[in-house]
């Protein structure tokens, strides 16, 4: 199975206190992969570090076998909602073929072609009608589909996506994970920051358990244990009740559709 | 003839400072205008010591090498130090212009320099200081030809780099995400800032450059959605208050700079009421009509 990410002894530090802390692992192609931890447990930087955003204190990381300067064109990101001004005059289709800028010239126009690109990935996400829509007029799920749609119109193989389901409705959220799945179908990759331990054995495949080191990182089957929910996130009373209803569910198959009603 | 040179170069300023506003204050960082005009003055006052000359290029070189640094610094608190970015602009200016003043007074024997006209230049006086050719040709006031050739520079900078600055305004986390230096784009930004306003304050003075890099682009932003339109209706605006306010200084015998950053004001006033997507006349028509 050919390796779409690894990651070695990756350590980040802000201020020399370190937010990851010896960090190996590999992903293989073709997954669909949830990042769970608790808040602060470093899942944002480490994406962020993985794209080169954040300088790490020691490690490495390559993306298919290779450092990140040689296959950025091929490798995605997706931030944080709420990590950008809204109110900035662009219109949806300013932000989606933004998408298209790593592709063009240093100082090449977008052309036709990128602009049916950027069309095309509106469409996928639902937002064919909202092209010349001011963003700060579009709700929380429309913001995100549009994101993705920039995400989209890179064609990129590997996608970093911090927390894609933030703030959005649960028929947006679904249909999100479908077209999710039908990217790792053509396996393509897609690593995403989730929150929700709930659905984590419905969307997954792969599951990375992160609490400033990393608890564990294989197939959600085999990896999303109680024993490892324990350690990720310690007793936190809160997720006691999440544990438990995990374990509850643990009689059934996890993998089959329609088990779980939202 | 000199009522033209004076809005002509009025107008030159103004568009340079507007389109570059409107990036300034999409990044939260309008007041770097502000820092960058006060701060440059230790720049001119050693660029006077070392050359010895009052002439322009000399000035220019040290402020524009001050305001630089000035960016610089501010950037250096705000990251290292953890400063807030408002604190780091407060920090760096009144810091370096403190300096400025200070030198001033120390050499003032040896320098025909005060923070008068380093500070307030006068666009009045624009008409006065001619180039003339070496045939002895009357080509115009100086002023003009330097207003002329930044906004020239500034456009060509937009034009060129309109994509990188408008993503790295946008979604700097993006942008690095896809290989291109926010640093660098930080920089050259600041760079086209710091030029602008040293260039415009010799003749246009300090407190109109500050306006015109804030007001016309804060009213532009009110009235559109579309960035490009933004950096068009900003030159307007700035256009506008130009022409007004030259005339509106006429009318009262008074100040042309204050004149012509009033009327910035007073547009912007207008745009905040009768803007019709956020006005606040607009809102309440149609909050009423609900």
């Amino acid at each position: 199975m050919n390796t779409a990410l690894e990651i070695h002894d990756l350590t980040v530090a802000f201020d020399r206190k370190p937010v990851l802390w010896n960090i190996d692992l590999t992903i293989p192609q073709g997954k669909l992969v949830g990042i769970v931890g608790p808040n602060g447990a470093g899942k944002s930087t480490l994406i962020k570090a993985a794209m080169g955003i954040l300088p790490l204190s020691s490690g490495y990381v390559k993306l298919y076998d290779q450092p990140l300067e040689h296959v950025r064109e091929r490798v995605s990101y997706v931030p944080q909602r709420e990590s950008v001004d809204w109110d900035f005059p662009a219109s949806v289709m300013d932000v989606v073929l933004m998408g298209r800028y790593a592709k063009l010239g240093l100082f090449k126009r977008p052309r036709k072609a990128d602009k049916d690109v950027a069309m095309d990935c509106l469409k996928k996400v639902g937002m064919e009608g909202f092209i010349n829509r001011q963003i700060s007029q579009l709700s929380g799920g429309q913001q995100q589909r549009t994101f993705l749609a920039r995400a989209l119109a890179q064609q990129a193989d590997l996608y970093f996506m911090d927390e894609p389901f933030a703030g959005v409705d649960a028929a947006t959220e679904k249909a999100i994970v479908t077209l999710l799945r039908e990217m790792t179908n053509q396996n393509k990759t897609v690593i995403v920051v989730h929150h929700d331990l709930q659905s984590v054995s419905q969307y997954f495949d792969w599951i990375v358990m992160l609490n400033t080191r990393l608890v564990a990182s294989g197939p959600t089957e085999t990896t999303f244990t109680s024993e490892n929910l324990e350690a990720t996130y310690g007793g936190k009373l809160t997720l006691l009740t999440d544990v438990a209803d995990l374990m509850r569910r643990e009689d059934y198959p996890s993998r089959e559709e329609n088990v779980f009603k939202p | 003839m000199n009522d033209l040179y004076i809005i002509l170069t009025a107008t030159l300023v103004s568009a340079s400072c507007a389109l570059l506003g409107c990036f300034l204050i999409l990044r939260r960082m309008a007041m770097v205008g502000d820092a960058i005009s006060h701060a440059v003055l230790p720049g001119i006052v050693i660029a006077f010591l070392l050359s010895g000359s009052r002439d322009s290029v000399t000035m220019l070189l040290g402020a524009g090498i001050i305001g630089m640094f000035t960016t610089f610094l501010i950037e250096f608190f705000h990251k290292k130090a953890r400063l807030q970015t408002d604190a780091s602009i407060g920090v760096t200016f009144t810091w370096l212009f403190a300096i400025g003043v200070v030198m001033i007074s120390l050499f003032a024997g040896k320098v025909d320099l005060d923070q008068d006209c380093v500070l307030y230049g006068e666009i009045a006086y624009v008409p006065l200081d001619v180039i003339i050719t070496q045939g002895g040709v009357n080509i115009g006031p100086k002023a003009l030809y330097v207003s002329g050739i930044i906004l020239l520079v500034t456009l060509l900078f937009i034009f060129l780099a309109y994509r990188k600055l408008f993503l790295t305004t946008f979604d700097p986390a993006f942008a690095s995400a896809i290989g291109i230096s926010t640093t660098l784009w930080h920089y050259a930004l600041m760079g086209a800032v710091s030029m602008t306003t040293v260039a415009s304050f010799e003749s246009v003075g300090a407190i109109l450059v500050v306006a015109l890099l804030i007001a016309p682009a804060a009213t532009a932003y009110l009235l559109t959605d579309n960035f490009k339109t933004m950096l068009g209706l900003a030159c307007l605006a700035g256009t506008i208050s130009s022409i007004t306010g030259y005339y509106l200084a006429v009318w009262l015998d008074g100040s042309i700079a204050g004149a012509i950053a009033t009327m910035s004001g007073m547009l912007f006033g207008i745009a905040m009421i009768f803007s019709p997507a956020h006005g606040l006349f607009f809102r309440k028509i149609k909050a009423e009509a609900h």
